[in-house]
């Protein structure tokens, strides 16, 4: 168990060194005419948890959306090591095929489940890590009802871990938004990923449920043993979460390093941070 | 090669064509403006031809001339239709215009099956005859069997509909509403268009439109029947699709196309699966290219 | 006042609205008009009446999302939802229903039986047309289309090669379920409006060759002479055959029921449901929306298939006039005034829409009219339709208090 200090916990299992759980080289996406990203790299290595961070605009959900499948990079590559050990090529491979590989995300402007119940949203995150089919589900032999069991008590633990357990029955759509970004993020750990996209998890927030969410981050780090990459615009929570950042703007990527190195980046305080620096 | 059978059959495709030309419009204009399919679209078509019906009906027992009849009915026609349009709106669309994709849907449908069949419980279920109003000119004599004063007519009309409509929506001050209200209606909303007003007379052009089809194809064919709008409504909107579903140009192109697809393919191939060309046609243009011939493909943010 | 005004102008409205078509009528043999005023009072009075009826819904359903919204449910939905969710209520009250739905046949009329096994088929319809829109939200116009391939297999596998009804069940579902996956594909990228559109012409071309295709489907005058089901090879005679009948559709409704709420309450039933609600998402979760959705085709369109076979084996003759557009709409308000997703609620919505008629006799010109006005009411006034899906009981640990150990996802736990 490493100890909590200061900053962001120390990475897990850091004597694997640098192992890169995603590497992003040059990835690039066109539009038409539009230039969204341009020769991005990007690497996460085991256990860090890196942000990405931009003005509006500067393609870092498309990044997301590029590394997970929903778009198909114009150029470039995309590889994952997930826990097997195994680098996978990512891009050109369909979304779901990419969670089930390991990488799983939220979303910028919140995509629950509406009416289904805050329950059975995170259930639907065990979908890819189970089995049962038709036959199981007509003739529900004991296979099969002791799998949604099992999904049922995994998903409730979930639920319990980001404090959400007692509404389990409520509708997803009727939970305060706070809730229902938390609902987003125990559904994205349903999927037992080995690397999280969290999209602007903050927004919206106040600042104790934005402390609430760090020590939120920093716990599922360590619990699920896992990488993390979030996109974000709430610079206290970015600086003090991130072991690295990335920074973006205008679709390419103008500064990368330690939360040190890049508030005091001139480029990068011209860009976003504007007259203030601070970090 | 047989040219007069080729001229014919390009003809009956061109008069076809204007017609669901016509009646695509509707549906486009609509769907352009709030995104619906207006199901019950094929029967506004369908009640323009029978209150022409009536109208002609009743001035013939009266005695008045052909022309006149014509013109009297068709004007009937076109108020009744817009009246038809404006109603069938009010009742059956716009208390659900913010509500999920499928309630307006399942309305429109209800509405189409509502007004068939008060058709037929107001008048009847059987075919009725049209009498033909249109007189054959001498100057058409020579060309009489291409094209008769019937066909001249279809097509000069509907061009003359499809250009003043066009002048329309580009020169005047509500055709751009119309238009701004198409791309974003919040933001028209914002800028003081009443965007309900503008949703209303999309309604009531396109049902006018409809109408004037509806006389003009009860005239050229001579019969109507309360069913005749929901054939005409699917070929119709294939030819929207085709052209481009929400392009006023669009509709126009794909009504042209879709008539002569339809007179060549029957003239040529074979007449029994005509109506499953359109269908089939349907089917494949929403399968391969769903933005139509005119449109432009939309992108989904996520 | 300002109401009575409105009413009056709305009546005006209507009486010069419905003018010609109402009070006009043409008689060409005497060359004379006919003309109907008492239609126009009547237009007048039930529209004024009318418009006070629709004003006060309207305020009704304004008021009515207010409180929704506050989280309040109206006095008479929960009621229902009490009986439906406490077991006690919810199994005597079942086991009535099905002991009556049981001695039916004893107690009418062989007519009305017939007419009954009418409505179980279009249970049997509605239920599998729930799956493809009410679970997984894939818009279908054209359902009727499996339904004709179910019939028809059996027609044709019987007339030429004489199989019999039980060798062709199977058969029939599994051939709609090839078309289902067939429709499927090719519409995979579409959504909403597309897809029913494309849907409503896959269905309308399936009916369209049965009718020209002469040689494979004997066209418009249909195939006759179908053989009714036989018990251990034995001939029964109409009435003890339509008994036999009866009981085997009243079998497979329950056969269905069971196996779509299984389905519902599965990995399957929610990675549709997950589909219906956010496909971008669904995907995100490492769901195969390719498979997913083929899968709700398939099955949706195999219980078609089946209800094909049987009602080819009633009617013992078919025709493509039996599978129009007309009965797919009929099918699909069923789905979705009786309850999207809901299987109470798909039930009650077909034995609704098919007894309703059988038994308002007076009113039967008026059977399509009113039906067609009721789609249009219920999208503005009750667009979930009757009864919503009933919410699935977990098992959940520990949880505060006892209460918490729930019903299990039993078949009946959930309708």
């Amino acid at each position: 168990m490493s100890a909590t200090t200061g900053n962001a916990a120390t990475p897990v299992n850091s004597a694997s060194g640098t192992a890169a759980v995603l590497d992003v080289r040059s990835i690039s996406m066109n539009f038409g005419g539009l230039r969204a990203l341009n020769e991005v790299d990007l690497q996460v290595r085991l256990g860090e948890i890196v942000a990405l961070i931009g003005p509006n605009g500067a393609g870092k959900t498309t990044f997301f959306n590029c590394i997970t499948g929903i778009y198909v990079p114009t150029e470039g590559t995309v590889h994952v090591t997930p826990r097997d050990g195994r680098t996978v090529t990512v891009n050109g491979l369909k979304a779901s095929q990419v969670t089930e590989l390991g990488m799983s995300r939220t979303f910028q402007n919140i995509r629950l489940f509406p009416t289904m119940s805050v329950l059975e949203n995170v259930m639907i995150g065990r979908h890819c890590r189970t089995r049962a089919g038709i036959l199981g589900a007509l003739l529900r032999d004991s296979r099969t009802r002791a799998e949604e069991q099992r999904i049922v008590e995994e998903s409730y633990a979930l639920l319990k871990s980001v404090n959400l357990h007692q509404h389990y029955k409520d509708q997803a759509r009727n939970l305060p938004y706070g809730a229902q970004r938390r609902l987003e993020i125990a559904r994205a750990l349903a999927t037992d990923p080995f690397l999280l996209c969290l999209d602007e998890p903050a927004a919206g927030m106040n600042p104790q449920e934005t402390h609430e969410l760090k020590e939120l981050v920093i716990e599922i780090r360590e619990r699920h043993q896992l990488s993390v990459l979030l996109i974000e615009h709430d610079m206290s929570m970015v600086m003090s979460l991130s072991d690295r950042i990335y920074v973006m703007e205008y679709g390419s990527k103008i500064a990368e390093g330690t939360p040190e190195e890049v508030s005091k980046n001139p480029r990068v305080i011209k860009a976003y941070l504007g007259e203030e620096s601070h970090a | 090669m047989d040219w007069q059978y080729f001229w014919e059959l390009f003809f009956g495709g061109l008069t076809r064509g204007s017609i669901y030309a016509l009646i695509a419009l509707g549906y486009t204009m609509v769907y352009g403006i709030i995104e619906l399919i207006n199901f019950a679209h094929g029967e506004v078509y369908m009640l323009g031809a029978f209150t022409a019906l009536i109208v002609a009906g009743a001035l013939g027992i009266y005695g008045f001339p052909a022309l006149a009849i014509l013109i009297i009915a068709a004007v009937v026609a076109v108020i009744y239709c817009a009246a038809y349009g404006l109603t069938l709106e009010k009742i059956a669309y716009k208390p659900l215009r913010d509500a999920q994709r499928l309630s307006p849907l399942i309305s429109a449908i209800g509405m189409s099956i509502f007004l068939q069949n008060y058709v037929i419980l107001a008048q009847t279920s059987d075919f009725m005859p049209f009498p033909n109003l249109v007189p054959q000119p001498e100057f058409l004599e020579p060309i009489a069997h291409i094209m008769g004063a019937s066909e001249v007519l279809i097509i000069v009309t509907s061009a003359v509909a499809m250009a003043a409509l066009t002048l329309f929506i580009k020169y005047t001050r509500m055709g751009k509403a119309m238009r701004a209200t198409a791309q974003n209606r919040k933001m028209a909303m914002l800028l003081g268009i009443d965007a309900d007003k503008v949703i209303s007379l999309t309604f009531v052009i396109g049902s006018s439109l409809a109408a004037v089809g509806g006389v003009l194809i009860a005239s050229h064919v001579g019969q109507v029947n309360f069913a005749i709008g929901f054939i005409a409504g699917i070929k119709a909107f294939t030819a929207a699709v085709l052209g481009g579903i929400g392009s006023i140009p669009g509709a126009m192109l794909g009504g042209l196309v879709l008539g002569w697809c339809e007179s060549f393919a029957t003239g040529y191939i074979s007449s029994d699966y005509e109506d499953a060309l359109a269908f089939a046609l349907l089917v494949l243009i929403l399968i391969f290219r769903p933005s139509g011939i005119l449109g432009k493909a939309k992108t989904q943010k996520v | 006042m300002q109401g009575l005004k409105k009413s009056i102008l709305v009546s005006l409205w209507f009486m010069f609205l419905t003018f010609p078509l109402m009070v006009i009528r043409i008689d060409s043999l005497n060359g004379t008009i006919d003309w109907r005023w008492e239609n126009m009072l009547g237009m007048g009075a039930g529209s004024f009446v009318l418009s006070f009826v629709w004003r006060f819904m309207m305020a009704r359903k304004e008021a009515g999302r207010a409180a929704a919204a506050g989280g309040v449910m109206s006095a008479r939905g929960a009621w229902f939802e009490r009986l439906r969710s406490d077991p006690k209520a919810a199994v005597p009250a079942l086991a009535v229903i099905l002991a009556v739905f049981l001695v039916l046949p004893w107690l009418v009329s062989t007519y009305q039986t017939n007419i009954m096994i009418s409505a179980l088929l279009y249970v049997m319809l509605g239920l599998g047309l729930n799956i493809v829109v009410g679970l997984s939200g894939q818009l279908v116009l054209g359902y009727v289309a499996f339904y004709a391939v179910g019939a028809y297999s059996y027609a044709i596998l019987n007339s030429n090669f004489g199989l019999g009804f039980w060798s062709v069940l199977p058969i029939g579902g599994a051939m709609a379920a090839l078309f289902g996956i067939l429709l499927g594909f090719p519409v995979l990228r579409l959504r909403g409006d597309y897809l029913a559109i494309v849907t409503l012409g896959f269905g309308e071309i399936i009916r369209l060759v049965l009718e020209n295709w002469s040689d494979f489907s004997q066209g418009p005058s249909g195939i006759a002479n179908i053989d009714r089901p036989g018990l251990f090879g034995t001939q029964l005679s109409v009435s003890d055959a339509t008994t036999y009948i009866y009981y085997l559709i009243l079998a497979a409704v329950i056969v269905t029921i069971v196996a779509v709420t299984r389905l519902k309450n599965s990995r399957i039933g929610r990675a549709w449901q997950a589909l219906r609600e956010d496909e971008i998402a669904c995907q995100a979760m490492g769901i195969d929306i390719t498979t997913t959705k083929l899968t709700a085709f398939a099955l949706g369109a195999c219980w078609a298939g089946f209800a094909g076979v049987i009602f080819a084996a009633k009617t013992t003759f078919i025709n493509p006039a039996s599978f129009t557009f007309l009965e797919s709409a009929m099918v699909l308000a069923m789905v979705v005034l009786g309850g999207m997703g809901s299987v109470i609620g798909v039930s009650v919505g077909a034995l609704v829409l098919i007894l309703l008629p059988e038994y308002l006799r007076a009113f039967s010109e008026y059977r399509m009219l009113i039906f067609g006005a009721t789609m249009v009411l219920m999208m503005v006034f009750r667009p979930q339709g009757l009864v919503s899906p009933g919410r699935t009981k977990y098992n959940v640990p520990d949880a505060e208090g006892a209460g918490a150990a729930a019903a299990r996802p039993a078949a009946g736990g959930n309708a």
